[in-house]
């Protein structure tokens, strides 16, 4: 990684990895739900899945914050980092708690947000200073 | 193909559960994005557009109370979310048309100008399903 530029954590494979990752999940949820299904043993523990993937890059990109540049707006970027990390364990309980096709919907809403928030933290990460 | 689960849904079920959880998971959404937003923007730059920012911390406690609303559900809960999607749906036509016609008065983005246009529009529709939601689960004798 270079010092000189922060962008790379978010920008980097992992990060394509957890936007198709999660769109193709979000896909996946809303046509389950579309179909009246409720959360499955697999829809759940593929979220979960998914949360991980994101957990990771948060850490990848936390650890970027000690090395090299940070974003100029860190507060914003960190705010970002802390809702990516909560968002699928959040969608994980509140689909257990709904074993409805509605379950589904909640999965698939909150997978289809992960993409956003992804992006958001590039757009953040690509402007740096200091 | 299984009946649609709102067919078997009770009527007393509370308004927190079923589509109302995906209302309670996407208002948390907002009321997170929204005070964040409005926090950062006045604790960084509160003089540049402080009618804007004052909005966002504004819609950011509607968003709240809505979520607030929809999670606690019985009277008071139906009364607040009714409230707050009310006054939601208020705002971001009031605050929508504004911001297009008046930009110098919002010289910086809030989550209702444009529509909500900055967050897909869903701060539009959103108080719609809200308020179709609670007029859908009121209480019948």
């Amino acid at each position: 990684m270079r010092a000189d530029q922060y962008a790379v954590p978010v920008n980097g494979p992992l990060s394509v990895a957890t936007i198709v990752a999660a769109l193709a999940l979000g896909v996946w949820c809303l046509a389950r739900a579309g179909l009246n299904r409720a959360p499955s043993r697999f829809d759940l523990l593929a979220t979960a899945a998914l949360g991980l993937l994101v957990a990771v890059l948060v850490v990848v990109a936390v650890v970027g914050l000690f090395d090299g540049s940070r974003p100029s707006e860190t507060a914003t970027f960190i705010g970002y980092l802390i809702t990516a990390i909560a968002f699928a364990p959040t969608a994980f309980v509140l689909a257990r708690l709904e074993p409805t096709r509605w379950g589904n919907l909640i999965l698939g809403v909150a997978c289809l947000v992960i993409p956003v928030l992804v992006l958001r933290l590039q757009q953040i990460a690509s402007v740096t200073g200091g | 193909m299984a009946e649609p689960s709102s067919a078997t849904r009770p009527r007393d079920a509370a308004i927190g559960t079923g589509p109302g959880r995906v209302l309670l998971l996407v208002y948390g959404i907002f009321a997170l994005s929204a005070s964040a937003r409005a926090g950062v923007q006045i604790a960084t730059k509160f003089h540049e557009a402080p009618l804007a920012y004052l909005l966002s911390a504004a819609a950011a406690v509607i968003y709240i109370a809505a979520t607030v609303g929809l999670a606690i559900g019985g009277r008071r809960g139906r009364l607040i979310a009714l409230t707050s999607c009310s006054i939601e749906l208020i705002g971001v036509l009031v605050v929508g048309t504004l911001s297009i016609g008046d930009k110098a008065a919002f010289p910086d983005a809030t989550v209702w100008s444009g529509y909500g246009s900055g967050y897909g529009y869903v701060p539009l529709v959103l108080p719609m399903v809200g308020l179709w939601w609670l007029w859908r689960n009121r209480p019948r004798p």
